[in-house]
């Protein structure tokens, strides 16, 4: 049952088995990470690549003209202001190459599953095809519609369907999942993945992906950021950042003339200082780490995003559309409550309840051993212990499954569906109890399942036949889910159930676990009308999918989720794969969306809000001399004109390295309403921001003040 | 009654007359941007024009019909100013000199009413009454359409038609303007204000010497020159002259004027959006904005005097009207330099250095608390897309006002609208620095002459026309380079609003969920503060620190 692979909620599960990056304690990159980064970070000053981050390509331009400046005018100033320059700029690039060489290290992983498997290409393969004809071929030459075999122990070439068999697989590669999962022709679990390995048994594979563009290649291209494009959201910010950029270069610009005024002409090693210190570096700086930092965040919970966008979008989901079952309910009911009828003895219904489940391997019939165990404290026979005893079978004709139980005073145990155990017990001269009916239908309104239990009794008194009593059955609500729905209410996120059961059940569910809204008895086309109604109200919206006549629904939602063991045209339709298959996760999701606006907005206060103690740091030290009344707004007690700019800057490059392990954790991010969120990033990233250069800025100044050579 | 008690009930009794027109001028502002029907003189005019009254423009379409009417503006106005001596009621006044009209045609046509002349010793009556009078009741209206344009962008949903700019125009000058200014110009009549035709009398006064009066009609100009937050005034003068502003009473009247319709347009807002709490929001960030800027500069000209016997006239009375007092003239000067206006009542230059530095902080704030009318609002909601967008993102939401969304299109429209003015400011204050003819115009040295330029500057591109004073601001090159600071400071910022306003009107609402960043609640009230002086204070920081600040500190 493939469905059980599905594991329940995990929110913050234990780490998985295969080592996916290398990764200090707390999801902070380790210190060995930046020095494999140095380089590339250096390579990253090459003004081409460059240019496409503004804000940091200005301090470039700013670090060759202090250069410049420093080689025809030597002072220890010039010179340190020119070494803090480059050294902000190349603190940026780490930033970004940090945030990449995590994703580098999990594509080397991935790169090496896809070393040149051969495959075992079928020439007109045919569907019954006995014994077809077989042809080597390199993994890379596969191209759709090919057919290829694969038998245990080898490796799938390729991204396909199985047309035909059945396989256990390994796909801890991708996944890193070391448990392995089944797949087999037809139906919504045919789907494998090239460089998965098979277990056991052979399949036939009928290739849909062309080479290049398989997963896997996919997976490595996302991680490392190759396809990485800027963001709508990230794309509005830069426009904003770009234009504080002009301003402050503007104010510097026309600052000579103005300065000149009063004769108060500043060096051009200064005016380029007071730009960079204005200029919103910090944002600038950290902008794409806290992109790709996010979308590794959701490589880290086994989801792939195919864009970025799709990631901003989970921040900004309105309504969450969640199955039933295995998302809210665990996948299987399990037995409540037993519930005599017509006088029976609790503990009689209890042993047969028992009895009549004990061949029963389904989770179901496995949950009434265990509830009349630990209620009724009867040991659970093993089937041989009964001696005489036959067991019945569930079939779905008759829809009971039961035991015969030899002997004198022969006894016939039967549970299942209401009608059909009600059917038999009449069938065999019995009149169940008056109560049966308004029992089992107050059950099925309460949103569980009735099985009646009936028993018939062959003895030297004639047949006699009755109902003992009603097993109910209920969905078990997942722990913890009404507290995360209450979450996600507070965050103005509306869930919406959807299950096959009918509205009744439906809606005793929806109550339980409390959701918002439910769909019951829903096909796919109920589901695609959903989504579309609610985006016409301007929402949008998330969900999960996994089977074939999900696609639609997947391709209409603004994130959707396709599940690992789904098929491959649910991958296709979706713009994220987990692969985990654990629907619950669709909240994480929408977390770590919200996670990267938020650090983004955060770290954008931030950067503005250090503006004010940069002026109050650098405006008197340039013109007090000049208007010795401006003196006054040295309020810091700066050493000197020189040692109160060089302090400035050396924050300013500083505070970058300081805030690289918030840009790749990303804020913390506590389900809140939006007023409280943004109370609380005020407080913390605007008056923070305020505060805490005042305080650096004094205490590096402390330091530098005693560098020899500086005035 | 004391200087203080009587400045208190000044104030108490300007904010509650304003506070009663909050929501009768508020509503009847929104009646008349959303009315389907039109007057008749409204018909007979859109037939005169050949415009079709219910026609709904495009964004593009709108600006095109702005700007050619803006355009015919200032041709008309730069025509009737160089030949006024062939016109009738000239009372014998030289044609102006080219500079010199393009200069006010523009300043008159923006609404900046920015004057380097004096009114009274260049202009005959009727370029006052038929010139400059028609573009102070046109040139408010177009920005009353303006912001008109900007809210139906937030207010309609998958289109991209922002309204129709004539039948704005017309509305907003017939049905609002014209009823308000007539009522108000015989009121300042009644309070004294003269309204007549009379050309230059030699008058002899009590010492014996002549004195030139010119008559005219000032009361009916006066009303419309506060009302629309124009502020040039028919004397040199301006509101300190008694034929303009005879009393305390008239006043307060003119203080009133001129902030009535910029704090009623919130009013306006809240009800075309539907929903009341938001223009509320937006006033209380024009109210605060405008109640410490009046806190600081009372108390720096009150207490500013330093001397007993300063203290003893009242404060600082120099460059104040003695019948006027210091403050009602401080509570004149904050409302006009922060609402675009630009009448004046005393001389601003002769303030303490820190009221004076408050005041020029008060134009560069972007005329946005309250602002000019229409502009303020425009203003003040761009500034408002820029704080949503920063804060949204800490909500963890792609950033939505109104319930639409604000993505690439959106800011880099806001963006480009927040960076014109500084450029034009420190541009244009810059390049005067540098130019020896145009520093040599300026009549103080050190800090104060450097304030007076960049106060210069600040007014023109702010379009808010008052003047410092000191800074002998006619002459070729100051008369071009203002003009054109005027004219980029107007219609650049339109056109980004504009497009904002297409851009915002194309999108699908998004409903409010408790996601939604909340923008009718004191935090954000506080936010937008926040946003409005860090913006404008980071901007401005070091070029106020060489005037302003270090005046005011040493």
């Amino acid at each position: 049952m493939p469905r059980t692979a599905r594991r329940p909620g995990r929110p913050h599960g234990p780490k998985k088995t295969t080592d996916r990056s290398h990764r200090g304690p707390g999801g902070l990159p380790d210190p060995a990470l930046f020095r494999h980064a140095l380089p590339g970070a250096c390579r990253k000053l090459d003004p081409r690549t460059l240019y496409r981050n503004p804000v940091m390509f200005v301090v470039e331009v700013g670090a060759v003209l202090t250069t410049a400046l420093a080689i025809e005018d030597p002072s220890v100033f010039s010179w340190l202001i020119t070494v803090w320059l480059w050294a902000t700029v190349v603190f940026a690039n780490l930033a970004e190459a940090v945030a990449e060489g995590r994703g580098k290290a999990q594509a080397d992983t991935l790169r090496r599953t896809r070393t040149a498997t051969t495959a075992r290409r079928l020439v007109d393969w045919r569907p019954g095809s006995r014994r077809p004809e077989e042809r080597p071929v390199p993994a890379a030459e596969l191209t759709l519609g090919d057919h290829v075999v694969v038998e245990a122990g080898q490796t799938i070439p390729g991204d396909g369907d199985i047309v035909e068999g059945i396989a256990s697989v390994d796909e801890s590669a991708i996944t890193g999942e070391s448990a392995p999962v089944i797949r087999e022709s037809g139906g919504d679990r045919s789907a494998v993945t090239g460089g998965t390995r098979v277990l056991s048994d052979r399949i036939v594979v009928r290739i849909t992906s062309r080479p290049g563009e398989t997963f896997i290649d996919r997976m490595i291209a996302l991680v490392e950021g190759a396809a990485r494009q800027k963001t709508p959201n990230e794309i509005a910010l830069n426009i904003l950042l770009a234009s504080l950029t002009i301003v402050f270069l503007l104010v510097v610009v026309t600052l000579q003339s103005l300065a000149g005024y009063g004769r108060a002409q500043q060096p051009l090693v200064v005016l380029v200082a007071l730009a960079v210190a204005l200029i919103p570096t910090t944002i600038g700086a950290l902008l794409s780490a806290i992109g790709i930092a996010g979308m590794d965040r959701l490589v880290q919970r086994n989801v792939l995003a195919m864009s970025g966008r799709a990631v901003e979008a989970a921040g900004d989901v309105d309504t969450l559309l969640l199955d039933k079952t295995g998302t809210i309910t665990l996948g299987n009911r399990e037995a409540a409550e037993l519930i005599p009828v017509g006088g029976t003895e609790p503990l009689a219904l209890a042993d047969a309840a028992q009895l009549s489940s004990l061949a029963d391997e389904t989770p179901e019939g496995r949950s009434i051993v265990v509830l009349t165990k630990e209620r009724h404290q009867l040991r659970a026979r093993a089937e041989g212990e009964l001696a005489h005893a036959e067991f019945v079978p569930f079939t779905a004709q008759t829809r009971m499954s039961g035991v015969d139980l030899g002997g004198e005073d022969a006894r016939q145990l039967r549970k299942g569906a209401a009608t059909a155990v009600i059917e038999w017990v009449r069938d065999n001269g019995g009149q169940p109890a008056d109560e049966v009916g308004p029992v089992v239908d107050g059950i099925a309104a309460g949103g569980g399942t009735p099985l009646v239990v009936g028993e018939t009794i062959t003895g030297g008194a004639g047949t006699t036949a009755r109902v003992l009593g009603v097993i109910h059955l209920k969905d078990v609500v997942k722990e913890g889910m009404r507290e995360r729905f209450e979450e996600l209410r507070r965050m103005g996120i509306r869930t919406v159930m959807i299950t096959g059961d009918n509205p009744k059940t439906a809606r005793a569910i929806a109550r339980e676990a409390g959701v918002d809204d439910f769909l019951a008895e829903a096909t796919p086309e109920d589901k695609m009308a959903l989504i579309k109604r609610e985006q016409a109200g301007g929402k949008l919206v998330a969900m999960t999918g996994d089977g074939t006549n999900d696609a639609p629904a997947l391709a209409q939602a603004d994130v959707g989720v396709a599940m690992n063991t789904g098929t491959s045209a649910a991958k296709e339709a979706g713009n994220m794969v987990d692969l985990d298959s654990n629907p619950t996760k669709l909240i994480e999701i929408v977390e770590i969306g919200k996670q990267l606006l938020i650090t983004r907005g955060a770290l954008t206060t931030f950067s503005i809000a250090n503006d004010v103690a940069k002026y109050f740091a650098i405006i008197p030290a340039m013109f007090a001399v000049a208007y010795p009344s401006l003196a006054k707004l040295n309020i810091m007690g700066l050493h000197s004109p020189e040692s109160a700019i060089t302090s400035a800057i050396v924050f300013n490059a500083l505070i970058i390295v300081a805030l690289i392990p918030l840009a790749l954790r990303g804020v913390r991010y506590r389900p809140a309403s939006a007023a409280g969120l943004l109370g609380r990033n005020l407080s913390l990233y605007g008056l923070g921001g305020l505060v805490l250069p005042f305080v650096g800025i004094k205490l590096i100044d402390l330091i530098v003040q005693f560098l020899p050579g500086l005035r | 009654m004391g200087a203080t008690l009587a400045g208190w009930l000044q104030i108490l009794l300007l904010v509650s007359v304003l506070a009663a027109s909050y929501r009768p001028l508020g509503d009847l502002l929104a009646r008349t941007l959303t009315d389907r029907g039109h007057w008749r003189v409204e018909r007979a005019l859109y037939r005169l024009g050949g415009v079709d009254g219910d026609a709904d423009q495009t964004w593009p379409g709108y600006l095109r019909s702005l700007l050619a009417f803006a355009a015919v503006s200032v041709l008309f106005l730069y025509g009737f100013l160089r030949l006024q001596n062939h016109l009738p009621l000239s009372i014998g006044m030289p044609p102006v000199p080219a500079d010199g009209a393009f200069n006010t045609a523009v300043s008159f046509a923006t609404n900046t009413n920015w004057q380097w002349y004096s009114g009274e010793t260049t202009l005959g009556h009727l370029a006052q009454m038929a010139g400059l009078a028609v573009q102070n009741f046109l040139s408010a209206a177009m920005g009353i359409a303006v912001a008109a344009a900007l809210l139906r962008g937030f207010t309609r949903r998958q289109t991209d038609r922002v309204g129709n700019f004539w039948t704005d125009l017309t509305r907003i000058t017939v049905r609002v303007l014209l009823p308000l200014a007539f009522v108000f110009a015989i009121v300042l009549v009644a309070g004294g204000a003269i309204q007549n035709f009379h050309g230059v009398r030699e008058i002899t006064t009590l010492s014996g010497d002549t004195q030139a009066l010119t008559g005219g009609p000032v009361a009916s100009q006066e009303a419309i020159k506060q009302l629309g937050t124009n502020g040039g005034g028919f004397y040199a003068a301006n509101s300190a002259h008694p034929f303009e502003n005879p009393t305390a009473l008239t006043n307060i009247i003119e203080i009133y004027l001129l902030l009535v319709i910029p704090v009623s347009l919130p009013r306006a807002f809240g009800r075309l959006v539907g929903d009341q709490r938001q223009g509320y929001a937006i006033l209380t960030v024009m109210v605060l904005i405008w109640a410490v800027s009046v806190a600081i500069v009372t108390a720096n000209e009150v207490h500013g005097a330093g001397s007993p016997a300063g203290h003893a006239a009242g404060g600082m009375l120099e460059g104040k009207e003695q019948r006027l007092g210091v403050w009602a003239s401080a509570l004149f000067a904050v409302s006009t330099t922060l609402t675009s206006c630009g009448a004046v009542n005393s001389a601003h230059d002769s303030f303490t250095p820190g009221g004076g530095g408050m005041l020029i902080f008060n134009m560069l704030l972007g005329e946005i608390a309250p602002g000019g009318v229409g502009s303020g609002l425009y203003g003040i909601l761009v500034l408002a897309v820029v704080a949503v967008f920063v804060a949204g993102l800490m909500v963890g939401r792609t950033p939505e006002y109104l319930g639409k969304k604000l993505g690439g299109r959106e800011m880099k429209f806001a963006s480009l609208y927040i960076l014109t003015t500084p450029a034009l400011v420190l541009v244009g204050t810059a390049s005067a620095m540098a130019s020896r003819g145009a520093r040599a115009k300026v009549l103080n040295t050190g800090e104060h002459g450097y304030s007076e330029i960049l106060y210069a500057f600040g007014s023109a591109a702010n379009n808010n026309g008052s003047a410092f004073a000191g800074l002998a601001a006619g002459g070729t090159w100051y008369n071009t380079a203002l003009g054109l600071a005027m004219l980029f400071g107007r219609f650049l910022p339109i056109v980004f609003v504009l497009a904002l306003a297409g851009s915002l009107a194309r999108q699908r609402p998004v409903p409010v969920t408790a996601g939604t960043l909340p923008t009718h609640r004191p935090q954000f009230v506080g936010l937008l503060v926040g946003v409005v002086l860090i913006i404008v204070g980071l901007t401005y920081f070091p070029a106020l620190s060489l005037g302003p600040i270090a005046e005011a500190l040493s």
